[in-house]
């Protein structure tokens, strides 16, 4: 790794998250062996100790998040990955991380489920997972990279988030992006930006559910910090019973994350504003879009996209957007359909094209993307 | 010792939780004794971790420190990496049964195992309390809980000796009518390396002794003090003999390499090779 110079190589996904985690500062890992992620905690076990972070394999998902968590209040940039049974097991903690307002990293590798499914194969199904996982009211943040490029910038920008808004952050990558190999352009480390958490100054005293996101402190540091993920108040102390400081606990942090959408959400698009049909899609299946999108063009087909960078919170602006040109919007997504409600929930009044493809991890194809763009004529 | 014992100035100014007659005022009292007998005027070296149930609020937030109260279970993990990360702070668990050897079984297996350098304190009051007395891995056979009301059919988890086998550097189980030995007992564990487990069998009055046909508190203290047996002693008798006792004292003192001193000297050795690269 240059920190001067821009360098190539040629990684798989769950390589370029081993380099990109640890350029962004992680500094602790902690997880159970599970495929197709399993790449990631063997280059860390060997990438973090040389940089004075600490590796562990947990003796369960439940034990990683944990490990994780106490990480992260130790002072420390940390993360986790996994792949949906493991995500599954990992979310009651959290909803703990989100409610303690704890910065971490979650990197779900998706297989196909639900159950054991198909432990080795492609899909897309834990969208909605990474979204509302956990019980209560919470807001999320997951970003989806298409490309070993991407499983690259988006594991920084992941970390990046998190420290910034003090809350977990989901990677939702899928197998094919995490063991496909590609070249990858890795900037100067000294242009990346790498953010850091904001810290208290000596003798401030409240360090949750703040308007802006609130300073933290590590333990240690000699703040007397009491972390519950019980209703807390700005101080952190307990209010078991009190249906106000519920309510404006819950309402700021959910506000720290949907108030800042603007900043949060990134979306690659294409053509949206002249186009007669729109496709929205993420992760591996855009991949089959571009070239559908190409070939329906050169046939005089104005055809438009989004591709979703950032699933959680919801890219709503841009769908709309889509939605006041296309007359139909298509979804192709490796599920039953969890993007496609979505799309329907903002584009209510536009056709949605559901184009659903699930099991032994075959892709969707240009070809299949590009007979539904045509279906309904030039 | 410098002054006088007051465990106000270890603690924030807050009610405690627990109800009349709770074991656990004992335990917490208790546990700060030792800190301050060893010296220490305030809880700034320390960072406590617990989980959910009634042990569990001992520390936090009432000790005037940093406390991370985590999810019923996994108060193990989180004081794992706390002590990884921050080996110079001395990382304490507290927690009920259902808490460390219920829900959280693996965990304290496995932190045993690797040697983990915290102290793992349970408040065995062998119920669920917290929910109203429900049978817990630990109530004793036979025994009427909420949901045992034909008695418990299922036999009691030994935690101290399963610690043992697990590979602990220090094990006991005390109870709160013999708070000297417990003291001594936490002093002891605060001052050595690995993984330490103390067990302390305490009162519920509430949720467990009236259903279990105990009178008062003052009856259930009498019973853990004429059914105690010391670990010696309880060698040479039967399980059946074994079957209602309490065996107390310490059952494991030893050095084992820990998983901090293995960690530490890892990174040293990857970041050695790397230099050679």
């Amino acid at each position: 790794m240059k920190t001067k110079e821009t360098t190539t190589y040629f990684w798989s996904g769950n390589e370029a998250c081993v380099e990109a985690a640890i350029i962004a500062g992680c500094q602790f890992f902690a997880g159970y062996p599970i495929s197709p992620s399993n790449e990631i905690p063997e280059g860390l076990s060997e990438r973090l100790p040389k940089v004075d972070g600490i590796f562990m394999q947990m003796e369960d998902e439940l034990a990683s998040i944990g490990a994780v968590m106490g990480a992260s209040w130790a002072g420390k940039k940390a993360m986790t990955a996994t792949s949906g049974p493991g995500f599954s097991l990992m979310q009651e903690t959290i909803g703990w991380g989100f409610m303690t307002e704890t910065p971490c990293v979650i990197v779900d590798v998706q297989r196909v489920g639900p159950g054991t499914g198909q432990a080795t194969k492609c899909a897309q199904g834990d969208l909605m997972q990474a979204r509302w996982g956990t019980h209560g009211d919470y807001a999320a943040i997951a970003l989806s990279p298409n490309s070993v490029q991407e499983m690259f910038d988006l594991t920084i920008r992941a970390f990046n988030l998190a420290e910034k808004y003090r809350t977990p952050v989901v990677l939702l990558a899928d197998e094919t992006i995490a063991h496909v190999r590609e070249q990858i352009t890795v900037p100067p480390l000294k242009s990346l930006e790498i953010v850091n958490r904001k810290k208290p100054k000596t003798g401030e005293t409240e360090f949750f559910g703040l308007e802006e996101v609130a300073p933290m402190p590590a333990v240690g540091e000699g703040f007397n910090v009491a972390v519950t993920a019980s209703t807390h108040d700005e101080r952190g102390v307990r209010f078991t019973q009190d249906a106000t400081v519920h309510r404006r606990m819950l309402e700021s942090l959910n506000a720290k994350i949907d108030g800042h959408a603007g900043d949060i959400v990134e979306v690659e698009s294409h053509n949206v504003d002249d186009c007669r049909v729109g496709i929205v899609s993420f992760g591996c299946t855009s991949r089959a879009v571009y070239e559908a999108v190409e070939r329906a063009e050169a046939l005089g087909t104005k055809t438009g996209y989004i591709r979703l960078k950032t699933v959680w919170p919801f890219p709503d602006e841009a769908v709309r957007r889509l939605a006041k040109s296309a007359e139909r919007i298509i979804v192709p997504e490796m599920n039953l359909g969890q993007v496609a409600r979505e799309v329907q929930r903002v584009a209510c009044k536009t056709e949605i094209v559901k184009l659903n493809k699930i099991g032994g991890g075959e892709l969707i194809t240009p070809e299949e993307v590009f007979n539904k763009i045509v279906e309904g004529g030039k | 010792m410098s002054e006088e014992f007051s465990s106000r100035k270890y603690m924030r100014d807050l009610k405690l939780p627990f109800c009349p007659g709770c074991g656990l005022f004992s335990l917490g009292d208790t546990f700060l004794k030792a800190v301050h007998e060893l010296g220490h005027e305030n809880l700034n070296g320390f960072c406590f971790a617990s989980g959910i149930g009634c042990s569990s609020w001992i520390p936090s937030p009432y000790f005037l420190a940093d406390s991370i109260h985590t999810l019923h279970g996994r108060s193990i993990p989180v004081a794992t990496s706390i002590k990884l990360v921050r080996p110079d702070l001395s990382v304490v668990v507290f927690g009920g049964d259902g808490d460390i050897v219920g829900i959280g079984l693996s965990h304290f297996v496995h932190a045993a195992r690797r040697n983990t350098d915290i102290l793992v304190i349970m408040g065995n009051n062998m119920v669920y309390g917290m929910t109203g007395g429900q049978v817990a891995p630990t109530t004793p056979f036979k025994t009427q809980t909420t949901t045992t009301p034909y008695g418990s059919f299922e036999h009691p988890l030994d935690a101290a000796r399963l610690a043992v086998a697990a590979g602990a550097a220090y094990s006991a189980r005390w109870t709160t009518a013999h708070l000297k030995e417990l003291k001594e007992s936490i002093k002891t564990a605060l001052q050595m390396p690995g993984f330490k487990f103390i067990e302390v069998v305490t009162q519920c009055p509430t949720a467990y002794g009236r259903r279990a046909g105990f009178k008062d508190v003052g009856e259930m203290l009498k019973h853990f003090r004429e059914n105690a047996v010391g670990a010696q002693q309880a060698e040479k008798m039967s399980e059946e003999e074994l079957e209602t006792k309490i065996v107390v004292g310490e059952f494991v003192k030893r050095k084992r390499p820990t998983l901090v001193e293995a960690v530490y000297a890892m990174i040293k050795e990857a970041k050695t090779s790397d230099e050679q690269d």
